[in-house]
This record gives C-alpha cells, sequence and structure tokens, in this order.
C-alpha cells in the first residue's frame, strides 16, 4: 500500500505508529521524573507539545535559509527559545506547576524527541505538516506519559488528579512515587504496550492475510 | 578444599536444585520455629502465606506465559518462606503477600526464571515493601514470651533503635525483631546443618560478620549489639549466600563478604535507615557481576557456563 | 577540618546519594542506550564525566560573571547549551586523537552528549542549588562519577542477562529500564549519607 502522507496521517504517525515514548522510546528522563502524578504528567506532555509544535513550524519555515553544516546550532536556538518561553508562560501562570516541574522545564531543550523531530521531519516537510507532525508527537507523547503519571499516582498516592479514589482504607504503595516505581512503572507498561501492540499487528495481519 | 558442589551445573538441573533448596527450607526451620516460640502463631500465618502465594504465583506466571511450571523445584517455596522471615509479625498479612508475588514475578520470573535474578528476589521484595509500607515493615514488637503472656503485642524500638539488651537475650532472641532474625541461636543450628551438608561453605557468613565488626570497632560502635541484634546473622546465613546472586569464584566472595560488611556497617552509621544489611547485600548483588568479569580464579559453583 | 569533611561528605552525597540516574533522572538515554558492553559504558561514563567537569566550571563562570552582571539570566538556557555544545566538540577531537578505538566505541554517542540531559542538569542545577564555584565543579565530576558507575553496574547485568530467557516483549529497553528501578531499590540504602 502507498503510504499516503495526508495530514490525520501524519497526526496519527505521532500519537500511535511512532509513538515517541512507547515505539521509539525518548525522552525518558521526564518520563521516569516527573510522572508521580497525573497533573505533572498532563503538564510536561503540554510544555513539551508546545515547544515541539513551536520549533517545527519555524524550523520548518526555515529549512531552505539554514546551511547544512550549522542546522543543529540553529535547530537547538530555535528550541531554546521556544523552551525559555515556555518557561516563562509557567512561571507566570502556573507557578505551582513550574514547581514541580522543576529541573525539567528547561531540559526540555535536550529532550530527543523534539532534536529528532526537527532533523527527521521538519527539516524536510511544509509547515502545515510538520506542524501536525510535531502536535501528534507531541500528544502521543503527552498521552503516554500521563498513563504513567495515573499509574503511579493511583496506586501509589490513592489518587488521581488530585481526588481521592481509593478510599481512606488504602494504603498506597510508597514506592511507586519514589524513584524505583519510576523505573519499574515505565519498565513494565513499555512491556505491556509491547504485548498490545503485537497482538495488533498480528490481528492486521491476519485480516489482510484473509483478504488477499 | 572438599566441596561437595563443585561440579555439575547443579543450578539447572531440577532435583538437585530441588534438594538444595529442601536443604536450606530444613535449615530455616530452627529459626522458624523459634520465630513462632517468640512471636506466636502470627508467625506462621506469616510463613504459610509467603510460601504458598509464592508458589502459587510462579505457578501462575509459568502458565500464563507457556513456560514449564517448576514449583516443584521449591525454589519459590524457599523465597516465600525467606520473605516472611524478614517480616515483623505485626505487619498485615497482605503486605507479605504482595511482596512474595514482587519477588517472584518481577525479581525473578520477569528476568528468565531461576538462576537469572541478577538480585535476591526476598531481599528486593523487603526493600520494596520498606519502602512503600515503612510503618508496617518497621513496627517491630517485643516477643510475647518475653514479657509475659500478653496477648496484644507492645510495639518496640530494636536494639539498634536504642533498645538495651544483654548479650545472651540477643543471643536466644528475647528482643524485638523480624520473624526468622531474632533467634541467633536457631540460625547458627541452621548454618551448621548447612555446613555439615555442604550446601554452603563458612567464607562469606564469617567473612561478612568479620568485616563488618572490624570496621564497626574501628567507628566505635557496639560491635556486640550489632551483631548480635538486627538482621545482620539471618542475612550472612541465608540471604548472601545465595548461589545465584554471589559471585562465581572463592576470591569474588571475599570482595563480597566484605563489600556487605563494610555496606551494612556505614548504612547503619550514616544512612537515614537504621538497618543496613538488606541494602548492603542488594548493592554487592549488583557488583556481582562485575565482580565475575573482572576476578579471575577457580571457579566454587559450576554454573555461569550455558 | 569541617570544612574539608562537609566537602567530603558532599562529594559522597553526589555519587550514591543524589545519585544522577537512581535519584535525579538525568542521563538515561546514554544509561540505557550504551550501557550493553562494559568497556563501552566506561568510555562513555568517562567522557560525560570530562564533559560534565568542564561544563560545570564554564557555565559558572559564564553565568555569574557574564549573565547576572549584565541582566541577562533568562538566556541562562541558550547560553548553557551553547557551552556544552562547543566542549562536546572539544572533547571529540581530543579522543579523536588520543584513542581511535575508542571514538570508534563511543560512535554516535559522543555527539550525543550534547543532548545527555546529565550535562545541561548539572549546569542548572549549580545555579538553583546556589552552589559556588568549589561545590559546583565538585558537583559535575562527582555526579558523573556517579553516572559512570550506575552505567557500568548496569553494562556488567546486561552483559550477564545477555542469554536470559526474558519474555519477548521485555527485552531491549524495558527490562533495562526495569533492571535500572531494581538497582535503584538498592540505592536507597544510601539515603541520607553525607545529608
Amino acid at each position: 500500500m502507498e503510504k499516503k502522507q495526508s495530514l490525520s496521517g501524519v497526526f496519527m504517525n505521532g500519537v500511535i505508529t511512532e509513538n515517541p515514548t512507547f515505539r521509539l522510546v525518548l525522552g525518558t528522563c521526564p518520563t521516569i521524573a516527573v510522572t508521580t502524578n497525573a497533573v505533572n504528567g498532563i503538564g510536561m506532555g503540554l510544555a513539551a507539545t508546545f515547544v515541539l509544535v513551536g520549533s517545527n513550524l519555524v524550523i520548518s519555515l526555515l529549512r531552505n535559509f539554514i546551511p547544512d553544516k550549522v542546522r543543529i546550532p540553529a535547530f537547538v536556538v530555535v528550541i531554546c527559545t521556544f523552551v525559555t518561553m515556555v518557561q516563562m508562560l509557567l512561571q507566570a501562570y502556573v507557578p505551582v506547576l513550574y514547581e514541580s516541574l522543576g529541573l525539567f522545564i528547561p531540559l526540555i531543550v535536550v529532550n530527543c524527541i523534539i532534536l529528532a523531530r526537527a532533523e527527521a521531519f521538519a527539516s524536510k516537510n511544509a509547515p502545515l505538516a510538520s506542524v501536525m507532525d510535531g502536535l501528534g508527537m507531541g500528544l502521543g507523547f503527552t498521552a503516554a506519559i500521563t498513563i504513567i503519571g495515573c499509574i503511579r499516582e493511583l496506586f501509589g498516592s490513592g489518587s488521581l488528579f488530585g481526588l481521592n479514589i481509593m478510599g481512606a482504607g488504602y494504603q498506597p504503595m510508597l514506592i511507586l512515587v519514589l524513584a524505583p516505581g519510576g523505573f519499574i512503572v515505565f519498565g513494565m507498561v513499555l512491556g505491556i504496550a509491547n504485548i498490545i501492540m503485537k497482538r495488533a499487528d498480528a490481528k492486521k495481519a491476519a485480516k489482510e492475510g484473509a483478504q488477499a | 578444599m572438599g566441596l561437595h558442589i563443585s561440579n555439575a551445573p547443579f543450578i539447572y538441573n531440577k532435583d538437585t536444585t530441588r534438594s538444595l533448596m529442601l536443604d536450606v527450607i530444613l535449615a530455616l526451620l530452627p529459626t522458624t520455629l523459634a520465630g513462632i516460640f517468640f512471636f506466636g502463631l502470627g508467625a506462621l500465618l506469616h510463613v504459610l502465606v509467603g510460601t504458598a502465594s509464592a508458589m502459587l504465583a510462579e505457578y501462575a506466571y509459568q502458565k500464563l506465559t507457556h513456560k514449564p511450571v517448576r514449583i516443584r523445584d521449591c525454589s519459590a517455596a524457599l523465597t516465600g518462606m525467606l520473605l516472611a522471615l524478614n517480616m515483623p509479625v505485626s505487619a498485615p498479612l497482605w503486605v507479605t503477600l504482595i511482596g512474595s508475588a514482587v519477588a517472584i514475578v518481577l525479581v525473578k520470573e520477569l528476568f528468565g526464571g531461576i538462576g537469572d535474578n541478577f538480585m535476591n528476589p526476598a531481599l528486593t521484595a523487603r526493600a520494596i515493601l520498606m519502602a512503600s509500607w515503612p510503618v508496617a515493615m518497621t513496627a517491630y514488637t517485643q516477643p510475647v514470651f518475653s514479657l509475659g503472656l500478653q496477648a496484644d503485642a507492645v510495639s518496640s524500638a530494636t536494639v539498634l533503635h536504642g533498645l538495651s539488651a544483654t548479650p545472651l537475650q540477643m543471643f536466644l532472641g528475647f528482643i524485638p525483631g523480624t520473624i526468622g532474625e531474632v533467634s541467633k541461636a536457631a540460625i547458627l543450628i541452621g548454618f551448621l546443618y548447612l555446613l555439615l551438608k555442604g550446601v554452603i561453605t563458612w567464607h562469606i557468613p564469617v567473612i561478612y560478620v568479620g568485616s563488618y565488626a572490624l570496621l564497626a570497632l574501628a567507628l566505635g560502635n557496639n560491635v556486640l549489639n550489632g551483631v548480635l541484634s538486627g538482621g545482620m546473622l539471618f542475612g550472612a546465613v541465608f540471604m548472601a549466600t545465595d548461589y545465584v546472586t554471589n559471585p562465581m569464584t572463592r576470591r569474588g566472595q571475599v570482595i563480597f563478604a566484605v563489600g556487605c560488611g563494610v555496606f551494612t556497617c556505614l548504612i547503619r552509621n550514616f544512612s537515614s535507615y537504621p538497618e543496613g544489611v538488606t541494602f548492603a547485600i542488594l548493592l554487592m548483588n549488583i557488583a556481582t557481576p562485575l565482580i565475575d568479569k573482572y576476578v579471575k580464579g577457580a571457579r566454587v559453583y559450576g554454573k555461569g557456563k550455558k | 577540618m569541617n570544612e574539608l569533611l562537609k566537602i567530603l561528605m558532599f562529594m559522597v552525597s553526589c555519587v550514591l546519594t543524589h545519585n544522577f540516574i537512581f535519584s535525579r533522572f538525568l542521563g538515561n538515554c546514554p544509561f540505557l542506550g550504551v550501557s550493553n558492553k562494559v568497556e563501552t559504558a566506561v568510555g562513555m561514563g568517562v567522557a560525560v564525566t570530562f564533559v560534565m567537569a568542564l561544563a560545570s566550571l564554564f557555565t559558572w563562570l559564564v553565568y555569574h560573571l557574564v549573565l547576572v552582571k549584565l541582566g541577562l539570566r533568562y538566556l541562562d538556557t541558550i547560553a548553557f547549551i551553547l557551552i556544552i555544545a562547543g566542549l562536546v566538540q572539544f572533547v571529540e577531537m581530543f579522543i579523536k586523537k588520543s584513542s581511535p578505538s575508542l571514538y570508534k566505541a563511543l560512535g554516535i554517542y559522543l555527539p550525543l552528549i550534547t543532548t545527555n540531559c546529565a550535562v545541561l542538569g548539572v549546569a542548572v542545577l549549580n545555579v538553583s542549588e546556589g552552589y559556588n564555584l568549589l561545590y559546583s565543579v565538585l558537583n559535575g565530576t562527582f555526579g558523573a562519577l556517579g553516572f559512570l558507575l550506575a552505567i557500568v553496574l548496569m553494562a556488567g547485568v546486561r552483559e550477564r542477562l545477555e542469554t536470559s530467557d526474558i519474555p519477548e516483549p521485555f527485552r531491549g529497553f524495558p527490562i533495562c529500564i526495569i533492571i535500572a528501578g531494581l538497582m535503584s531499590v538498592a540505592f536507597m540504602g544510601f539515603s541520607g549519607f553525607g545529608g
């Protein structure tokens, strides 16, 4: 089948097919560090999405003007500008979130997902497609780390988005919101995602096989 | 050295594994009985729940992943028993149950099952439980018999927390602690049995305790209290000697044991945890692959080659 | 004497208690990517140590002597990343000259130190924690040694598990991340070291 580069296709590619967290396993540091609760997950995801969309757009617009030799430093400067913007916006409007994401806001600069999309997509594609790619990748990342944040918050502190879910009698498994929990939950979710995707692929293959 | 266990790659042989595991379980019986004597039937319940849930977890995992079911080799039973003996009797039973499942599935089976785990499953599970439910895991109680026959256990500080006890009390087990660790006398009976059967050699336990004692002496700690209280002897005899997670060569084992002693002492003195045995052995478990890679010498076990 | 002890405790806590991998979650990409062989892990760790020590020094100087003086604090991230990129170029050239085999082994990961968040992370941390020059450089150097320790331990375990029967969907990244989780369980024993 011819791969059609429709805008929705580009978008879904980021969310599902090449999900940056589950498929490409990029940006692991924030995935482990800030996912102690669901709100942090969404906050981090959306901040990264903002940077991704912005940097993809600008880099795509400038793609014919940036000399090949200095493209990486140029990309980094563009990304850095958007990160500084996000940093200031969060500090001004959601200081609580800004505090809890802390160090990992400036570190969006070195989030491999963003530089990888600049290099692999935005520098070769039209602005609109690049924006869609940034949006898809960003939301795919957001979804993934929010799922991990939900699991850790639900079992590690008995709540979800700050609301107590498990009841007063529940004794949370504290380790899930500590360092080891970040690694272990991410590893487990990654493995389970692999199982699910393998099943889905097998189903698809069986379907196509039946049609042929 | 007269070792009975140096030829066959026994870890992968079902029958020898089984008899080995049964020997260790047998060696654990004195301290289990002592635990029941000191802490009542609650201790027995922990051991039963721990053992049963570990076996069940292994059975369920192996069925689910279509692997041959190997609970008959008794390694899961041993892991569950070791974990239960590392619990304070006042901890809820569901904590033991979760711990056993974590030990078997997360620490052992996910890495390929028996022989492939790089950390001791029971100890790792204990550390995870300690971080998860710190209150339940450190609510040590006075032995029921030591304060007369009262039904309600009185929670108490341990010797490492500053409770005073005579050496004899500590040696026999009339002190608060986890189910399996309190009676040093019972642990030593198990140790002797394992030595006589050739299941383990004296090196790791003796060097572990010795290096701890030397460093504790240098730091001005009460050495006798340090050795006779907490999980030191239990860890040295039953945890640090786990075949799978300590080095293959004698020289490597010496390094391993010294490391255990040093880390136990450092953690007891400088970390925010009062007890360091669990973490010390786990840290040396992690270092074991590197020790095996760089410390050459005659192999003590017939494992490794596959 | 007391000050010396304090510095010693700080160094120990940088390596063990606040380990970059196990407690700060910085530098996971190379930690997971270059840890399948002990030898390459050592090389990567040494390269990172070199860059992190130098980066701590230069970013501190630039931040306090240039950015603060000129009132350009908000440019810190961009200034740091440019300094780091330059340093990495320099280290790359240096290794290429002095040890071609190491250069070959580190392959694509060497330029990737630029995007190793541990390096930018330490620069930002030094500023946000308000460390002076000495503490910043110590934080960079010993934090990086903690990274070296972590990646070498990881490589040892991975070499051992090479032939293990790990369930297929968990091979590669998932099992590595779980190994890191179990290791950080053991490293919890160091909590409280050095205050």
